[in-house]
């Protein structure tokens, strides 16, 4: 009977198993084998060499490579650390009652609707050095005293796309944060209250400890998006200027396709996506000690 | 029974015995300089008439998304293009990577010397030719002749320091903020740029093949770009630009001077895309006083048949049409023939003299980019490296000296 149970157990979990094998686990491994050899991309074949932590050796002692991987977790940071605070915020606003709030949570979720790459045109005309909307506001408000040049300038570029990005996506911790805060018990923000705790003691320990849970599965949902993030630079700046914009994924695209590495664009991707897992790891730890402490 | 298979191998012999049965190619263009989407719709409409049975999906992609475009459906195996358009500085790497069908053999042998040489080199890797070159392009030097006279200048610049002392006069009198405007955002259209001017100034980009872009003729030029750009003779916006941007910036009369592709020689002049029309001279890029008479980049491109195409024959017959003679002259306003007789004919002339004349000039001293498999890699380095000097994050020296390190890991 048990050893039946456990067959039935295994033979109904097997054919997710297998999907999850064949479109997971069979990419990573080629992925990582492939990482380990000087392949090419051509159309005739050839042979193909096993040339050990070469790849990886080239990758890490790529000067280019750590300054891109630098930027990167910049822009991990600082996007999802501002749609954080910004979302939850916001969140708090819109859980209050007040006329209209119907029509701005609808509003709200807009910015995330967009399609990553129109919001991205979209944001480049803003931003267009001659007759995008942005200069002519700040210049009509007298802000500025000249049009600038915003995707144009290194130093600058990148915090012009992070704008962007987190106009776009921090709705997302927006509605995530709003759901959270429903189930926020009254009876005891309100028992906390008669207490004498003030707003911010109230927020701290009853409204974003309860929230936690589902704002840190967001915010570690926005961080391997955001480390991995390539479309919206490669809409706005392509890379540039001098470099200034070039995040880390930009060198597994460049190896494979720019420059047909196939091999060296598989190791590019695995040291990507460990670093994703460790700050992955980062957050869960956090997560587990808040809620042990 | 017998009928019932008979019935389909008759068709199919009958269908192979017609000449090309109902094909339908795979085009991959350009939709940036040269030749315009209407004029190639315009191409293939008429091949599409006096070929039955073949049909024609064209694709125009930017030009930046076009080296990748072929790459990755060359390297995916069937059902990709049959005919891509293709820059003067991949050959070496199609062919090394077997991405295009080597045609030396359907490619007549008496065309020689009846196209330009500077078309070939598009087309030609190591002897073998991979296509059929259809874009001769290169670099003009544009001026507005309402502004110099405005300013009292009566001859357009000789040499490139007079594009500067003219520059600056025109500044000076108020005439135009920025005289001068470039296509140096950090992509390939600033590389063509700097070619011209590291032929101007007799640079080079290797001896041998040691990186030669450090130092030299090839350092002078992006002192000269760097400079103008600090004296505030070059607008500043110009390291966003591309060629597009160029045309239209010079278009609605705020530059004396642009450098730009032919196509841009019937574009500046028609009244409905130009508030300049009619005022407008085209020459060679200048050369520099004592080293050089004038300069240009070969920017030509060429046809070709990606070898995964299940349609090599059919590709070859539109890729002749498209660049034979006769219909590269009805087309000749925004991109001029490869052959070299097409510029005595009256169709091609007309109306477009000076762009003739100049173009003569150009093409005889046309100046290739690095023919070498990892171009792609080596114009990256080139672009990162150029582009930080013009952004005056670095010195010239200095990030040069970097962009040689970089060019020596290439792998």
């Amino acid at each position: 009977m048990v050893i039946n149970k456990r067959l039935e157990k295994w033979a109904l979990l097997s054919p997710a198993l297998v999907v999850l094998g064949l479109v997971t686990l069979v990419p990573f491994v080629q992925t990582l084998w492939l990482s380990f050899t000087d392949e090419r991309i051509t159309a005739i074949s050839k042979p193909v060499n096993w040339i050990g932590l070469e790849n990886y050796i080239y990758a890490i002692t790529d000067p280019d490579f750590i300054e891109a991987l630098g930027r990167t977790i910049y822009f991990t940071l600082t996007s999802v650390g501002i749609e954080g605070v910004l979302g939850v915020a916001v969140a708090l606003l819109l859980n209050q009652k007040f006329p209209g709030r119907n029509v701005l949570r609808f509003l709200i979720i807009l910015p995330w609707a967009v399609p990553t790459i129109v919001n991205a045109i979209m944001w480049r005309l803003i931003y267009h050095p001659e007759y995008g909307a942005l200069n002519s506001f700040l210049w009509q408000m007298g802000i500025i005293p000249d049009y600038q040049s915003w995707l144009g300038t290194p130093g600058r570029a990148l915090n012009m796309i992070i704008f962007a990005d987190i106009w776009k996506n921090f709705p997302l911790v927006v509605y995530i944060s709003l759901a959270a805060l429903q189930t926020v018990p009254m009876d005891l923000l309100q028992a906390s209250r008669i207490e004498g705790a003030g707003a911010w003691r109230r927020f701290r320990t009853i409204t974003l400890p309860w929230i936690m849970g589902p704002l840190l599965v967001v915010l570690v949902l926005r961080t391997i998006e955001a480390f991995r993030v390539f479309d919206i630079v490669y809409v706005m700046t392509r890379g540039g200027p001098s470099d200034s914009t070039k995040t880390a994924s930009f060198f597994v695209y460049q190896e494979y396709f720019n420059y047909l590495r196939s091999g060296s664009g598989a190791s590019y991707a695995v040291l990507l996506a460990a670093i994703s897992t460790v700050l992955i790891s980062i957050y869960y730890i956090g997560a587990r000690r808040q809620a042990q402490g | 029974m017998i009928i019932k298979k008979l019935l389909p191998m008759s068709m199919l012999a009958l269908a192979t015995s017609m000449a090309f049965a109902d094909t339908e190619l795979n085009a991959l263009f350009m939709s940036q300089a040269a030749y315009s989407e209407a004029d190639i719709k315009a191409m293939t409409a008429e091949f599409e008439e006096n070929n039955p049975g073949i049909s024609v999906a064209l694709e125009f992609v930017p030009y930046e998304a076009l080296h990748d475009k072929i790459i990755t459906s060359a390297a995916a195996g069937t059902n990709g293009y049959d005919i891509v358009l293709y820059d003067v500085v991949w050959p070496a790497e199609f062919a090394e990577g077997g991405f295009l069908t080597d045609v030396t053999d359907r490619v007549p042998k008496d065309l020689g010397n009846q196209i330009f040489d500077g078309a070939w080199t598009t087309v030609t890797y190591n002897s073998r030719i991979f296509g059929m070159p259809w874009i001769l392009d290169t670099k003009y030097l544009f001026f507005n002749r309402e502004m110099l006279s405005q300013a009292g200048i009566e001859t357009p610049p000789s040499t490139w320091a007079e594009v500067m002392e003219q520059s600056q006069i025109l500044k000076d009198k108020g005439v135009v903020k920025y005289p001068l405007v470039w296509s140096w955002s950090q992509s390939e259209a600033m590389i063509c740029d700097y070619t011209t001017l590291v032929a101007a100034h007799g640079g080079s980009f290797f001896e041998g093949a040691k990186p030669a872009f450090n130092k030299d003729g090839a350092l002078a030029a992006i002192d000269y770009m760097a400079t103008s750009l600090k004296s505030g003779l070059t607008n500043p916006a110009s390291t966003e630009y591309f060629e597009e941007d160029v045309r239209r910036v010079f278009s609605n009369g705020e530059a004396a001077f642009a450098l730009n592709w032919t196509y841009m020689n019937a574009l500046v002049n028609d009244p409905s895309e130009s508030k300049v029309a009619g005022k407008i001279g085209v020459m060679p890029a200048p050369g520099v006083k004592g080293v050089s008479e004038a300069s240009a980049v070969n920017g030509s491109m060429g046809l070709g048949i990606p070898s995964n195409s299940a349609h090599k024959d059919e590709a070859w017959a539109l890729i002749s049409y498209l660049t034979d003679k006769k219909v590269q002259e009805n087309y000749a306003k925004l991109s001029l023939p490869v052959w070299k007789e097409s510029y005595s004919v009256k169709s091609v002339t007309e109306g477009q003299e000076e762009l003739v004349s100049a173009a003569s000039k150009a093409i005889a001293v046309m100046s290739p980019r690095p023919v070498v498999p990892a171009y792609t890699e080596v114009s990256n380095i080139l672009q990162k490296h150029l582009h930080s000097i013009l952004l005056g994050e670095e010195s010239s020296e200095d990030a040069l000296a970097d962009a040689v390190k970089r060019v020596s890991r290439i792998r």
